[in-house]
């Protein structure tokens, strides 16, 4: 019962509590009253939770001398945010967002201190009223999961959603998702979406939608704004652009990478720009060379994953065991996110030429993220080749992953899997490396003087 | 003020806010305030959540409202992804939960089996998460206070608030240095009910947080919140009063405002005011040649004049609420809040700042307004004048029902004024970030076996013990200079009440003189006392060394240019016996009683130098032996 167990639950059940009611505790010298609240999972099962009046939590153990009376019965807290009812406007664009866990809107029960999700269109429109000024929305849940349990099956369910809405006639599609695995589910949809004219967008918040500073609203409102307004016919992920509350980023679905555990701006384009930026529900591109959204077309799902391909880091002292228990366990498929240039040590050669005689592909990324993998500068790159090691070129080891993964889906011979990793298919490749997309922390500018940088 | 207090039914409790000395709350940063600009700032905003009802919470609306962003200045070596909202809390400063726990067990207050840290919401932009972590330690204390006792319901601990450095129309810049000291947060119940005895318990929990040794000490590091009331009044929050000194004051005036209010609203009743509506009328016409500099340069601006008429108000906007306070700067409160505008002009103070009778005149004509009606006008851009006459039209007619609930803000000369609507209960909610924390037995045993000494009890110890007066104990028991007292008379053999009065007059003498008393380190008055315990220094010294110590100069070379290196006895009994000889003329016709003028004589040459009762002593000795001398 809301997270009580053991000792705790047995007495509470004995005495026909619930979470709600108000109880009076006694113990010793102290009576506290108050309403018994839901115990934290965080929690041991020997205390009992009760808010006083002023609004404070506390816990009280339960020992023999721990005396429980129920004072009145609780109120049954009422669901839902209170809905805020908009009329569908002709002239503003369709917006779909597709929920696939977690809560992009939400309201606070300040008596229970519950968090309460926004689902319909109206619950979210109340959370958020900007997004009545931007576009009609609907709102459909696709899947429940956090994110680090997405799998390559909810991918195609959400590809299939995506495809539907927009093939249904929605000017954009707005996907919410959790910001741990939200790269790999981008490069999915920019693999398995063919014939993408309008813009997909995911979109999550890396501080809770529950706290007034959440980044939520804005990423929301950005997102919103790319999926009715732009004309980028991508997958993209809008996310906060720097610390502050100023701007989203648009970036590309096969380019992107969360790079920091924590912080607003953690969504970084890597090796490249990203195509553009929201600032105040105003979108701006930065570069020319995306797919243009058009009125009309068909979005063809191509949603077939192979499962069982292995991302794996070279570290030193790697052996070729790793390799080989993968090989043994039927995996079709293993990303190496080698070391520099893209090189492991000879202890791996035997397993990776087992590997490529049994047509298990081995492609190789760097584990430096930033930059180009070359296997012809060292001799071990150049040996690593000739053992069949197919080059990833500048793409994330994540993108590289699922884009062999879908690969393997297909039906196609080893030639044709080495030549397809090694070609663009959707952006995640750059035919150059610019200059300029490195990043600098910001204090070298200060320690170093901002002319040497 | 001749207020009767008990007939106005007024009720008082406070709350203190008092830092620990020791490092953040939910992270390792230390608890450093910064003056010099920050080297970043970063801009954000807050949402109101929405309550249970729908509705988001008055204050949090008022915020809203104002719509404002806000910079926080983050300093990088001294603050970190914690305060910036952008990393999550970590476990909780073991060391600030213990001195929570001390202070609450000082307080007679039972600890809490298990604390559950709660997020308050607060969108005032001062806490960048938009809510402040604070956390119930211990319920149902008490102190006494002149035999009374006084409830002390809550004991808490919390984070202390960003800094607001400056505001302006649409930002506020927050100095995220302060965010998340740790604070202790101590509340009374309502139970006061007269504007002196607040300051004495807040004055006496004041000397409990300070005998831990373990808060932080100087301006801003303890602050009073203050909750008034007067029965047909309204609640009051008042925060932020910084010196114990103010507290009474604070209270008067605001009995003195609540009574005023109340004045207004029984006039306006009486002259039959009704709900003032939001017509606002553009009357920059009336100024276009006007005198006045602040109109002329909004117009210049591309600003209006927007003008609101409040019917049967006239005098009363005028009418002082608190000591040179008038109503009008209530309803000027309001208008900078929530309209961002400079201030507001009323016609209670006009004509004058530049502005003429005859635009007075119009202003009243193009406005309908009689001689019993009051009219205010703003001079600033279209959508501020606006925001800010429906603030005081807001305000206005809360005139007519009485007195609005409010947070107000302390000012130095103990007048308050307008923060923002008193927030309602209950804007409080788990924090989920950090798991609820068990508070065990052991802990509380330890804590309990290294409790400080309290005030009272060190009182009494020092009467019996030092057989100091009642009045000095007390002085030297609350006196920041506690420690030093009982470490110099344990080092020296030296009277304690010597050294307790040095400490608690001598050194305030100078100080009122205007001597430089920060200047007398520890270390001078342990030199001074042990030359007095070897006897190498008269007590009647002590002033005159101090004096000149202050001026920067050693203890030695004090005593050196005071001349008052010690003479012997040898020397002294020469100079008695020399003296008495001189003077023989008095002693024949003085006697005995010739000994008191014979002392000032001699003192007046070795004062300083020799202890007076050795001088009177060998004086004395000496007068019998020369009337022996005579008599045959
Ligand atoms: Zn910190």
């Amino acid at each position: 019962m809301f997270g009580y167990r053991g000792k705790a639950l047995r007495l509470l059940k004995s005495l026909e509590i619930e979470v709600g009611d108000r109880i009076r505790v006694e113990k010793g010298d102290r009576t506290y009253e108050g309403i018994l609240m839901p115990r934290s999972e965080l929690g041991d099962p020997n205390h009992v939770v009760i808010k006083l009046p002023n609004g404070y939590n506390l816990g009280v153990k339960i020992t023999k001398e721990t005396k429980i009376t129920k004072i009145e019965k609780g109120k049954l807290p009422k669901l839902g945010l209170p809905p805020l009812e908009v009329k569908r406007d002709p002239a503003k664009p369709d917006v779909t967002i597709l929920g696939t866990g977690g809560t992009v809107a939400c309201r606070i029960d300040y008596r229970t201190g519950a968090v309460y999700p926004a689902f319909t269109p109206q619950e979210i429109y109340s959370a958020v009223p900007e997004l009545a000024g931007l576009a009609n929305i609907e709102v459909m849940e696709v899947c429940n999961v956090l994110s680090e349990n997405m799998t390559s099956q909810l991918w195609a369910r959400i590809g299939r959603a995506v495809a539907k809405k927009l093939n249904a006639g929605a000017d954009g599609v707005v996907v919410a998702h959790g910001t741990d695995t939200m790269g790999y589910t981008a490069a999915a949809l920019s693999f398995m979406l063919k014939g993408l004219f309008r813009p997909v967008v995911l979109v999550g918040s890396q501080r809770s939608s529950d706290r007034p500073s959440s980044d939520a609203a804005l990423n929301l409102i950005s997102a919103v704004a790319v999926a009715g307004k732009s004309d980028i016919a991508e997958v993209c992920v809008v996310m906060h652009g720097s610390t502050d509350d100023d701007f989203c980023l648009i970036h590309r679905g096969t380019k992107v990478r969360k790079c920091h555990t924590s912080r607003r701006d953690t969504f970084q384009t890597i090796n490249d720009i990203p195509i553009g930026m929201v600032r105040n529900g105003e979108v701006t591109t930065f570069r020319q060379d995306y797919n243009r959204a058009r009125p009309e077309g068909k979005v063809e799902l191509d949603a077939k994953f192979e499962p069982k391909v292995a991302l794996v880091k070279v570290f030193p002292n790697i052996k070729g065991d790793i390799i080989d228990s993968l090989l043994d366990e039927g995996y079709k498929g293993i990303v190496l996110e080698g070391t520099g240039l893209g090189h492991a040590p000879r202890m791996l050669y035997k397993s990776i030429r087992r590997a490529v005689k049994l047509g298990v592909p081995v492609v190789m990324t760097s584990q430096c993220i930033w930059g180009r993998v070359d296997m012809k500068v060292y001799s071990t790159g150049r040996e690593l080749l000739s053992l069949g090691v197919i080059p990833g070129e500048d793409m994330l080891p994540e993108t590289a992953y699922v884009k062999l993964m879908w690969l393997l889906g297909h039906d196609l011979s080893q030639e044709e899997i080495s030549s397809l990793m090694r070609t663009n298919i959707s952006g995640e490749i750059s035919p150059t490396s610019r200059p300029d997309v490195f990043p600098t922390p910001p204090v070298l500018r200060t320690l170093v003087g901002e002319s040497r940088l | 003020m001749g207020l009767d207090y008990k007939k106005l039914g007024l009720k008082i409790g406070f709350e203190i806010h008092q830092e620990l000395d020791t490092h953040k709350l939910f992270c390792n940063c230390p608890a450093t305030l910064r003056e010099e600009e920050p080297p970043i700032k970063i801009r954000r905003r807050l949402r109101p959540a929405q309550s249970e009802l729908g509705e988001v919470d008055r204050a949090a609306l008022a915020e809203a409202i104002k719509g404002k962003g806000f910079n926080y200045h983050v300093y990088p070596d001294t603050i970190c992804l914690v305060e910036t909202d952008e990393e999550p809390p970590h476990p909780i400063n073991e060391e600030a939960l213990n001195i929570a726990l001390e202070i609450a067990l000082l307080l007679n207050a039972k600890p809490v089996d298990e604390a559950h840290v709660m997020r308050k919401v607060v969108i005032d932009g001062s806490n960048t998460c938009g809510f402040q972590r604070t956390i119930l330690i211990a319920t149902d204390g008490y102190i006494e206070i002149d035999g009374k006792k006084v409830r002390i319901p809550t004991v808490c601990l919390e984070e202390d608030a960003a800094r607001k450095v400056r505001e302006d129309v649409s930002f506020v810049d927050y100095r995220l240095d302060r965010l998340g000291i740790p604070l202790v947060e101590i509340a009374t119940g309502p139970e006061f009910s007269d504007p002196h005895t607040p300051a004495k318990a807040a004055l006496y929990i004041g000397q409990i947080l300070r005998a831990t040794g373990k808060v932080k000490r100087g301006i801003g590091t303890i602050r009073q919140d203050i909750n008034i009331s007067v029965s047909g009044g309204a609640r009051q929050e008042i925060k932020g009063v910084q010196e114990l000194a103010l507290i009474s004051k604070v209270i008067e005036n605001e009995v003195q405002r609540q009574v005023a209010l109340l004045e207004i609203r029984d006039e306006l009743k009486r002259r039959g005011a009704t709900t003032v509506e939001k017509k606002f009328i553009d009357v920059t016409n009336v100024f276009s040649h006007t005198k006045s500099r602040v109109i002329q340069k909004a117009i210049e601006a591309g600003g209006v004049v927007l003008a609101v008429k409040l019917s049967k108000f006239a005098g009363l906007v005028g009418k002082e609420v608190q000591p040179s306070r008038r109503f009008g700067a209530e309803l000027a409160d309001h208008a900078k809040t929530y309209g961002g505008v400079g201030g507001i002009f009323h016609t209670d103070e006009l004509p004058a700042h530049g502005i003429s009778i005859e635009e007075l005149e119009r202003l009243r004509e193009v406005m309908g307004a009689s001689p019993i009606d009051a009219v205010i006008f703003v001079a600033d851009i279209k959508d501020k004048a606006e925001a800010a006459l429906s603030a005081v039209v807001d305000r206005a007619n809360q005139a007519l029902i009485g007195v609005p609930e409010e947070t107000r803000r302390a000012l130095p000369d103990g007048t308050t004024e307008f923060m923002r609507p008193l927030p309602g209960a209950g804007r409080m909610y788990p924090e989920t970030d950090i798991a609820p924390i068990p508070i065990t037995e052991d802990r509380i045993k330890t804590i309990k076996s290294s409790l400080p000494e309290l005030p009272e009890s060190k009182k009494k110890r020092f009467i019996d013990e030092y057989r100091l007066s009642e009045s000095l104990a007390e002085r030297i028991v609350l006196s920041e200079n506690v420690d030093l007292f009982e470490a110099l008379i344990r080092k020296y053999r030296v009277e304690p009440a010597l050294v307790a009065s040095t400490l608690e007059e001598t050194i305030v003498n100078l100080r009122r003189e205007g001597v430089q008393t920060v200047n007398i380190t520890p270390s001078a008055l342990e030199e001074v006392f042990e030359r007095i315990s070897k006897g190498a220094l008269a007590k009647e010294a002590i002033p005159d060394v101090l004096r000149l110590v202050a001026s920067g100069i050693s203890v030695s070379s004090a005593i050196k240019q005071l001349g008052l290196e010690r003479i012997s006895k040898a020397e002294l009994i020469a100079l008695i016996s020399e003296t008495v000889r001189s003077n023989l003329n008095l002693v024949k016709e003085r006697g005995e009683a010739a000994i008191k003028p014979l002392m000032g004589i001699i003192m007046s040459k070795v004062r300083g130098k020799v202890n007076g009762k050795l001088v009177y002593e060998l004086l004395e000795r000496e007068l019998r032996r020369a009337s022996k001398v005579q008599t045959p």
